[in-house]
């Protein structure tokens, strides 16, 4: 029984790094152009991979270094860095939704690892997503992040250029290829979806908010707006 | 290490992790009202929405680039293919483009 219990574990774990391959690649040219900017900027090498290691965000770590360069002072940079990560709360709470009942020093753990990626590949999963699933999904992508931004610095060069280009497709096709299945089971995902993108185009070209507000705004405001319609139709067309 | 630099590391990772930890430890095992649950049960799917448009569209100045990718990914995820090719063929689809242009 013990047996079959930890091999039911592991196996979710490898299911969860398959899943986060996508991710890995998606992330690999956007972690080396950050460790050649980090490096252009001055930082060092050892800093360049501890802030990968600790912050884990890609585009606060972005930001932080153009602040650098432009002198702004360390609170601002750290206050920043607040607003634009503000989004994973509302992951995190649909994600405590979504996951298996665990310890909390395990959920406090994986909840680390939740960038916009991998919330994304987590929380599309059929079903109840176990613990070892997202551990699995985070060593790939933070395995991935990390490496490649130590990588840019060290060679101080990104992907050929027409390479990088293209691979800079790569997470937004990504998310396509979650957010299809998905449409073409339930109609109430293509209200979502649909709502969401024209909100946060609108929030976002029109009335210029930040991308980070942008998105959490549109996001809210369409599961509302959807939630609330379906809940009046009585759940009639519950998919 | 210049230690301006690692405090602002360390500044940076705190306010990042406390948004992530929050709502999945402070919420564990608390049974949300229905409606509630309905909203944050939507989130992942508006998200997705969220995320990919209109930030597709401008992913090079040539708008075009942002056009193809969009629908090849599209085009690959509709007739199936599992999300590793749809990622490669939105990949594959940009560098035939690129070569082209």
């Amino acid at each position: 029984m013990e047996t079959t219990l930890a091999e039911g574990k592991s196996s979710q774990f490898r299911q969860g790094m398959q899943a986060g391959i996508s991710i890995a690649i998606g992330y690999m040219p956007i972690a080396l152009t950050f460790g050649l900017i980090a490096k252009t900027t001055g930082l060092g090498l050892a800093e360049t991979v501890l802030m990968s290691l600790i912050v884990y965000a890609g585009a606060s770590q972005y930001i932080s270094l153009n602040l650098l360069a432009l002198g702004t002072g360390i609170f601002e940079i750290v206050l920043t860095t607040f607003i634009v990560n503000i989004r994973h709360f509302l992951m995190s709470a649909s994600l405590n939704e979504k996951a298996e009942k665990d310890k909390l020093w395990k959920k406090a753990l994986y909840a680390f690892g939740i960038t916009d990626e991998t919330f994304s590949v987590v929380a599309t999963k059929e079903g109840t997503v176990t613990t070892s699933y997202i551990f699995g999904v985070n060593a790939v992508s933070y395995g991935s992040w990390v490496i490649c931004s130590g990588i840019g610095h060290v060679v101080g060069a990104s992907l050929p250029e027409s390479l990088q280009e293209s691979m800079s497709v790569a997470l937004y096709a990504m998310f396509i290829g979650l957010l299809v299945p998905a449409l073409k089971k339930h109609r109430k995902t293509i209200w979502l979806a649909g709502l969401a993108a024209i909100f946060n185009s609108v929030f976002s070209l029109v009335l210029k908010l930040s991308t980070g507000w942008a998105i959490v705004s549109a996001t809210l405001l369409a599961a509302v707006i959807v939630e609330f319609f379906y809940k009046e139709r009585g759940e009639a067309d519950n998919g | 290490m210049d230690k301006m630099i690692v405090l602002m590391i360390l500044g940076m990772g705190v306010v990042t992790y406390i948004p992530r930890m929050l709502p999945l430890v402070v919420f564990n095992g608390v049974k949300m009202p229905p409606f509630l649950q309905g909203v944050l049960k939507n989130v992942p799917y508006a998200t997705l929405g969220a995320l990919i448009v209109p930030g597709i569209f401008f992913i090079n100045e040539d708008i075009w680039f942002g056009v193809l990718g969009f629908l090849s990914a599209l085009i690959a995820a509709w007739l199936g293919a599992n999300v590793i090719i749809v990622v490669l063929t939105a990949i594959a689809a940009l560098s035939v483009y690129a070569l082209f242009m």
